[in-house]
């Protein structure tokens, strides 16, 4: 059994986040689509503060919010003209895409609903991850510690960078 | 009311399905980006509860979605960096008019 402010909270990030995704895909303004999503961003970013992940929360804000989201306010205000809007969608292709995120949503709710039913406990104690077990779990090499996923992820930034400095320089 | 993982569940898999209509019906690539955001978002958020729910003290779940960021965020950075390219060389970042580049 919750508390009722923690049970207040949930309601509060639930209803950010359907909200706020179903105006990111139907608003007309590409700029306000961008905000819709960096809300939906936070609210994700509470569920991990909720769920005692801090860690990942911070960079969930620092590196979704902070820096995708910029990017793409960046890349939409060079790439259209402010107070555009979107053309309408053509009646095809919206019927086209909404069956498909509604056959989507059907058949993993039902999946959800009927195979899952006995898994759901109430939240499992846990205490909080601390910053070295953190440390240690990316620079360790051992049992649950990945420090070839680091290195790959770092290799991957770089291979990025050089890429993204390629293509986007002035010939 | 207990808040079990299925409360949780439902909102990342309307976030999802918002993603694939978006990714569907869009023709903007920026949107179309934007629609993939929500639908890496939702994933990562999925990862990090059945960590949290089921392996409570464990660490994959959660450190895989640290990496699903970091993924998604050189993703993006070079995706932008096309678009924004694209839209020097012909003016509109339209998918049905990107074909004509081959040309």
């Amino acid at each position: 059994m919750e508390s009722l402010g923690s049970q207040i909270i949930y309601w509060i990030i639930a209803a950010v986040i359907v909200v706020c995704s179903v105006l990111t895909v139907t608003t007309r303004k590409i700029l306000r689509a961008a905000t819709y999503l960096l809300f939906v961003l936070f609210a994700t970013a509470a569920i991990y503060f909720k769920l005692d992940y801090e860690f990942l929360g911070t960079v969930q804000i620092a590196v979704y919010a902070g820096g995708i989201v910029v990017l793409f306010v960046f890349a939409i205000l060079l790439t259209t003209r402010p107070g555009d809007n979107s053309q309408l969608l053509e009646s095809r292709k919206r019927t086209i895409g909404a069956l498909g995120a509604l056959c989507a949503a059907g058949l993993t709710g039902w999946a959800l609903f009927s195979r899952c039913a006995d898994l759901f406990t109430s939240l499992p104690a846990m205490s909080n991850p601390t910053m070295q077990t953190i440390g240690q779990a990316m620079l360790g090499s051992g049992y649950e510690q990945y420090l070839l996923p680091f290195e790959a992820i770092s290799v991957l930034l770089l291979a990025c960078i050089i890429g993204g400095v390629v293509v986007a320089r002035k010939r | 009311m207990d808040i079990t993982i299925l409360c949780y569940l439902i909102p990342a898999l309307v976030m999802f399905c918002c993603g694939v209509y978006g990714f569907m019906t869009r023709r903007n690539m920026i949107a179309m980006l934007i629609s993939l955001e929500l639908m890496l978002n939702a994933v990562d958020l999925n990862f990090v509860l059945f960590n949290r729910y089921l392996y409570p003290g464990s660490n994959e779940g959660w450190f895989f979605t640290l990496f699903g960021i970091a993924i998604a965020a050189a993703e993006t950075a070079l995706a932008i960096a096309i678009i924004v390219n694209l839209f020097h060389a012909s003016k509109n970042i339209d998918v049905r008019d990107v074909a004509h580049m081959k040309h």
